[in-house]
């Protein structure tokens, strides 16, 4: 098995020039490679739509027909559960769990085999074809794909069996998992689709289904609204997207992957306007769906949805597609140097944004939600440093770590809403208690301890700290950044020096906020009041899901130790193998990297104020454990106000923070408000007074109108209507039969 | 299928059938005891349908020319030919009529409920007039046929219609007629400025023609298309016509009416005046006027308090999208704005359908009226927002692939109208989420809301082939795309074998007439958007009487 070694150390010298390294080299004993159903992974979750989606409507309209018969059913309130409510319980996992054994065949064998040229399934039915353009429903299986779909399938089987007990009060029980179900259809298709049209389907449709889920209790108008926001910021990115599709098939008259991967370097020059123009607009969608800035302002919204969607959605899998777009496109951005600039700009001031804002929210699943703009903000650093693997890398370890922090912020809001709700007397505080603002928590340890030990390993993970999964992903990424910076010839050397400035201290905001959560929820005191006599733990549904989320939070980093510490104690001395996410990965981005090292050159070998690989781990793990030692110090001693009796924040950063940088009434200002305003001109003025006026100030209109309704007030209108048809057809007949 | 059909004679039938067919019905429907009336009528469309649908497999697009052609001699001293005959083009238009008939009359059945003999024979009058315009291959004969759909029309708006309806009837009635005054003056002048012995399809194509000519020609046949459409500015008939019809009545409108002006567009248009089409001016301002209409009408549409004139106005969007896939010129552009056509025929005439059903449960179409209606009424929350999505393009629906194709074709020859064409996915998410949200969604505090009935039987069944034709056309669009494919290329070649240079008169006559051109088209600014009616008509000699006269009487 020929592996390229092409990671930035070991780069190709700058004077292979690029034309020597097309066509992309192919590996010279490629096992063969059958793939096992891999259609059938896709159709699962659609048949598990289809049945809970059935079941749904048959719920709905059973008690939607009591409430016209002036009757009160639930499907959830007598002790026998109609049957609409206990069958999704087995389709909805049921189907992930399939999908999920097949994708593991599929992708253990592929393993096997060292899969290094992609395969295509498919094509199952041509969907668009005309003349010049032909878009077939396929599917693509290669290292990138697959290592998507086994964290789709995974992780999203892991959430539908959490969501069983989470949901399990809900009315809207068969259509949570429809939809939920659907999404992870349309994610498949996203991942595995065989081209940018495919792609589009699948991107639009998880859009969909995001839109349906953080809207899912719909009664709310606030969750209501927080869908539709989510919807039309996506479309503002989708829009980039589609622009993009219409110059990818301009210059390569095709939209599959593949033509397009291959083909990359010979149809366009290095930096050129065209290739520059197709990532930056790829680029606008994929800042659409992974929310970073400026269009971010949707995703902290979407957690109005229910928090075990937020962990699969809004976490784990459909905001990273923007990621995995740009990785998918690597050989187009390698040949784009400022979009790559602009790619990792926007990541990491996305990440330092985020971070930010997530210091002072009080509702833990928006500390959450920022927290994963961040951490996306991270990956599209990683991409735009052309280390795609890395972005690849955090992808994984985030979805296994912050799946695990919503599912534990589920289980904790989860405890805390049947508290509230059974508590004997009404809260500390005015009427209601929020259970989700952390300021109402505190010392939930005692009462949760498993979900405060698996929550503990995912804050240790997401702070970057050894031998968590995140330090070894976040690690890289901040490596990559700095030796970028350094690399022989990188025109915009002195910008990625910055960048890597800013993702150090993001790093260290990031343990400081994890800490902070980790400490307002479940240390110091407890500010439930009387209610908290109810709290307990999640029932074991839910828990084996966390517990197995914990394990890979573990574990998760070992698929990837760098080769620098592959041999010393932060590495386990070799007992796992170097780099193997990279050697899986290098075929899908051997062409991007390839040409980066022709253009950019070798990659500086010690970060920009010197140091190795080796001496940054340690710094960064050590400075990372030392953060959150201090918070949990400091805030721990720390006596937080209830919700109720909070004042707020005191300073004018605090505000600024709390509120968010203020996007939101930025956009409303500058963008809602207006358009607005244009509609309602538009329609007042130019279409009301304008055409209209010109229309209706004829003179012969009015004439002609009196004469008309003159007619009608005879009283015989449809002996009228008849006359006049049947003149009509006379006259026109007479008067051409009649020379 | 096709065996048994051709042994049917299937062929040399169809096309008169489905011309004559309606006609019968309308007289059987007279015939026949008023509260039978309506099920006549509906077993005589539906009857129609299950004819027409043959042509799916009869139809053979190899070549893409007219196939069952027929003709019969009908003013022989002037050339008047009977003559029909049906392409890749046509089928599409003809099968959507005869599919939305009967699903608009099975529409009615509750709503109208006054002299419903009248109209039930109108709303077959109507799909004579329709298939009639669609099937001509007479210039004169589609005149007729063009403005006898007219007459049905006037009357469903006008008597069947809401509180404004005689104003709105009369304005489809003058807008149309201005604009179908000066495309017979054109029919006229190209059959004597041919060889004046025939109104042939053919013999019109055949027509020598230097620039000048085209260009006025042009201008007379898209001001009529273009009020048909309709192209912004002269869209303000449409609002008020769908606001004030009666369900049916909206539904045809949408999903056929419209289409006789963007089928006029790719029937005489392109093929008619191959070197204005290509004239610079004239795609630029066609292209404008497109987009201009997307957004505009985007925009009109998200503010409006009137659910059903808020579809009204993303027709306008839709037809935005013809316009632009059509002017761009390309393969792909004209087939998208083929199937935004018939997407736009099927996913608005259900919406206008949708609303028409809560009209008949609340007797109000403000969408603050309603809300919650999901909770209530879970199947038709479903279908409502299947067909929303459909229409605002989701992939996988038929808007889509329409909206996808006419918005790559432009943007192989027009990028820029293409980008700003685009926005309208942005803009059509903000104007139909919004009305969707608070129809459906958000609290139910109305009691007459939380009871709001569910689809009845007949409800689904009319929903039913919609939905599915949604998603059927945005899934596997192939087979429409193949049997449009040859006769839209023919269009294409026709108008690309034409270039301007070639066949323009060297003289600095074209100059100027260019000029005019770009006086008289130019995209209007806002404070005077309707001249397109009056200019043209000035400028040729015999019309001056006529306008008047017609207005006046």
């Amino acid at each position: 098995m020929f592996l390229v070694e092409s990671t930035l150390r070991s780069a190709l010298a700058p004077s292979s020039a690029l034309a020597s390294a097309l066509p992309a080299a192919a590996p010279q004993e490629a096992a063969h490679w059958e793939p096992f159903l891999p259609g059938l992974v896709v159709l699962l979750p659609l048949l598990g739509f289809v049945a809970n989606g059935f079941l749904a409507l048959r719920a709905a309209r059973r008690s939607s027909a009591a409430v016209r018969a002036g009757k009160e059913w639930s499907p959830i309130a007598g002790s026998v559960r109609p049957r609409t409510h206990t069958l999704p319980t087995w389709i909805g996992p049921g189907v992930m769990a399939a999908a999920f054994g097949l994708a593991a065949i599929n992708f253990a064998t592929a393993w096997g085999a060292h899969l290094a040229e992609p395969v295509i399934a498919g094509p199952y039915w041509t969907w668009i074809a005309t003349e010049t353009l032909r878009i077939d429903a396929a599917l693509q299986l290669d290292a990138l794909s697959l290592a998507m779909t086994m964290v789709v399938t995974g992780v999203g089987f892991l959430i539908h069996v959490f969501s069983v007990g989470y949901m399990k009060d809900d009315p809207g029980y068969p259509r949570y998992f429809a939809y939920l179900n659907l999404f992870v259809f349309f994610m498949l298709v996203l991942v595995l689709g065989s081209g940018y049209g495919t792609m589009f389907v699948g991107w639009e449709g998880v859009g969909l289904c995001s839109y349906l889920l953080i809207g899912y209790w719909f009664s709310d108008v606030k969750k209501s609204d927080a869908g539709k926001k989510a919807f039309i910021v996506n479309r503002i990115g989708d829009f980039g997207f589609l622009l993009a599709i219409f110059l990818i098939f301009q210059g390569f008259g095709t939209l599959d992957f593949m033509p397009v991967s291959a083909g990359a370097a010979g149809e366009f020059a290095y930096g050129g306007t065209m290739v520059t123009a197709i990532t930056l607009l790829l680029l606008l969608g994929a800042v659409g769906k992974s929310a970073q800035v400026p269009l971010h302002v949707w995703l902290p919204d979407a957690m109005a949805g229910p928090t075990p969607v937020s962990a699969l959605i809004h976490a784990a899998t459909m905001v990273t597609a923007g990621v995995y777009m740009v990785v998918r496109s690597s050989a187009l951005y390698a040949l784009a140097p400022t979009s790559q600039a602009v790619v990792a700009g926007i990541g990491v001031l996305t990440a330092f944004v985020a971070a930010t804002i997530a210091f002072k929210q009080n509702d833990i699943k928006k500390v959450l939600a920022y927290s994963t703009v961040s951490q996306l903000g991270f990956m599209f650093l990683a991409a735009g440093v052309g280390a795609y693997t890395a972005a690849v890398f955090h992808l994984v370890t985030h979805a296994f770590f912050k799946a695990l922090l919503f599912l534990g912020a589920g289980a904790v809001i989860h405890a805390m809403h049947h508290a509230v709700e059974h508590g004997d007397e009404p809260p500390a505080g005015h009427g209601h208690m929020d259970p989700q603002d952390m300021r109402n928590m505190g010392g939930l340890r005692k009462h949760m301890p498993v979900t405060w030990a698996v929550m503990g390993v995912a804050t240790l993970a997401i702070a970057g700290i050894w031998p968590f999964a995140g330090f070894f992903s976040k690690d890289e990424i901040i490596w990559y950044a700095g030796a970028w910076a350094g690399a022989e010839s990188n025109p915009f050397g002195g910008l990625y020096v910055a960048y890597w400035v800013l993702a150090l201290v993001t790093a260290l905001l990031t343990a400081f906020y994890m800490a902070r959560l980790m400490v307002m929820t479940f240390h110091g005191a407890n500010r439930t009041g009387p209610a908290a006599s109810h709290l307990h733990e999640a029932p074991r549904v839910m828990i084996v899901p966390l517990v197995v989320l914990a394990v890979l939070s573990v574990l998760g980093g070992w698929l990837n130790v760098p080769e620098a510490l592959h041999q010393t104690a932060l590495g386990l001395f070799g007992a796992v193998p170097a780099e193997g996410l990279h050697h899986w990965l290098a075929p899908v981005v051997h062409a991007a990297e390839e040409i980066q090292a022709g253009a950019i050159g070798e990659a500086s070998k010690s970060a920009p104020i010197g140091g190795g690989e080796l001496a940054w781990a340690l710094v960064s793990t050590l400075a990372a454990a030392a953060v959150v030692i201090a918070t949990f110090r400091v805030l721990g001693r720390r006596s937080y106000a209830t919700a109720a009796a909070d004042p707020g924040p005191q300073t004018a950063l605090g505000r600024f923070l709390h509120g968010k940088w203020y996007f939101d009434e930025a956009y409303e200002r500058t963008v809602v408000q207006p358009v607005l305003a244009a509609s309602r001109w538009c329609w007042k003025v130019v279409d009301t007074r304008v055409i209209d006026g010109f229309v209706n100030f004829t003179g012969s209109f009015t004439r002609v109108a009196g004469w008309v309704a003159s007619v009608f007030q005879t009283g015989q209108v449809n002996m009228y209507a008849f006359v006049l048809a049947l003149g009509v057809l006379l006259v026109l007949g007479a008067a051409v039969l009649l020379p | 299928m096709t065996d048994f059909l051709a042994s049917l004679g299937y062929e040399s039938w169809i096309l008169h059938a489905l011309v004559w067919g309606p006609l019968a019905g309308m007289v059987h429907v007279l015939a026949a005891p008023k509260e039978r009336a309506k099920h006549v009528a509906f077993r005589w469309s539906a009857l129609l349908f299950v004819l027409s649908s043959g042509l799916w497999w009869a139809y053979d697009p190899v070549g893409g020319g007219f196939d069952f052609v027929s003709s019969a001699s009908w003013i022989p001293a002037w050339g008047v030919e009977y003559a029909l005959g049906l392409d890749g083009i046509s089928l599409f238009m003809v099968v959507l009529t005869t599919f939305t008939t009967p699903i608009a009359i099975l529409g009615s059945f509750e709503y109208v409920t006054r002299r419903r003999k009248a109209f039930y024979a109108l709303m077959l009058l109507l799909e004579t007039g329709v298939v009639g315009v669609f099937l001509a291959t007479d210039l004169l004969l589609f005149f007729v046929f063009f403005e006898l759909t007219l007459v049905p029309m006037y009357f469903i708006v006008g008597i069947w219609g809401g509180r404004r309806r005689i104003y709105a009837a009369v304005k489809f009635f003058l807008y149309t007629a201005v604009g179908s005054l000066l495309m017979l003056l054109a029919i006229l002048y190209m059959y004597f400025a041919g060889s004046a012995d025939s109104f042939s399809y053919d013999a019109f194509l055949a027509a020598d023609l230097n620039l000048r000519e085209e260009l006025w020609l042009f201008a007379a046949f898209a001001l009529a298309f273009g009020i048909k459409v309709p192209v912004f500015p002269l869209h303000t008939w449409l609002p008020d016509a769908h606001v004030e019809a009666p369900t049916p009545g909206s539904v045809i409108l949408a999903a056929v009416l419209l289409k006789m002006g963007t089928y006029g567009f790719l029937r005489f248009l392109l093929p008619f005046f191959p070197q204005a089409v290509q004239h610079p001016v004239v795609v630029t301002v066609m292209l404008v006027l497109g987009v201009v209409g997307i957004v505009y009408a985007a925009w009109v549409a998200a503010v409006q308090p009137d659910a059903k004139k808020l579809v009204a106005y993303t027709s306008v969007a839709h037809m935005g999208f013809v316009v632009v896939g059509v002017f761009a010129l390309t393969v792909n552009g004209l087939q998208g704005g083929l199937v935004v056509m018939i997407s736009h025929g099927v996913s608005t005439g259900a919406l206008f359908l949708l609303l028409g059903m809560m009209y008949e449960r609340r007797h109000t179409r403000l969408v603050e009226d309603f809300g919650g209606i999901a909770r209530s009424a879970p199947f038709f929350a479903t279908a409502f927002v299947i067909t929303a999505l459909a229409s605002i393009g989701l992939p996988g629906t038929s808007g889509f692939v329409g909206e996808f194709l006419a918005l790559l074709g432009a943007f192989e020859t027009r990028p820029a109208a293409a980008v700003a064409a685009t926005t309208g996915v942005v803009f059509a998410a903000y104007y139909m989420l919004p009305m969707v949200q608070r129809l459906l969604f958000n609290p139910s505090d109305e009691p007459a809301n939380r009871r709001f009935p569910d689809l009845s039987r007949r409800e689904t069944v009319i929903m039913a082939p919609l939905v599915a034709l949604m998603i059927w056309i945005g899934v596997h669009p192939t087979p429409f795309l193949d049997r449009m494919g040859p006769s839209v290329d023919r269009v294409l070649e026709r108008v690309e074998a034409v270039s301007i240079e070639a066949t323009a008169p060297v003289d600095e006559s074209v100059g100027e007439s260019v000029g005019d051109f770009a006086v008289v088209l130019a995209p209007e600014p806002e404070p005077e958007p309707e001249p397109l009616a009056a200019e043209p008509v000035v400028e040729l000699a015999e019309t001056p009487a006529l306008l008047p006269d017609v207005e006046g009487d």
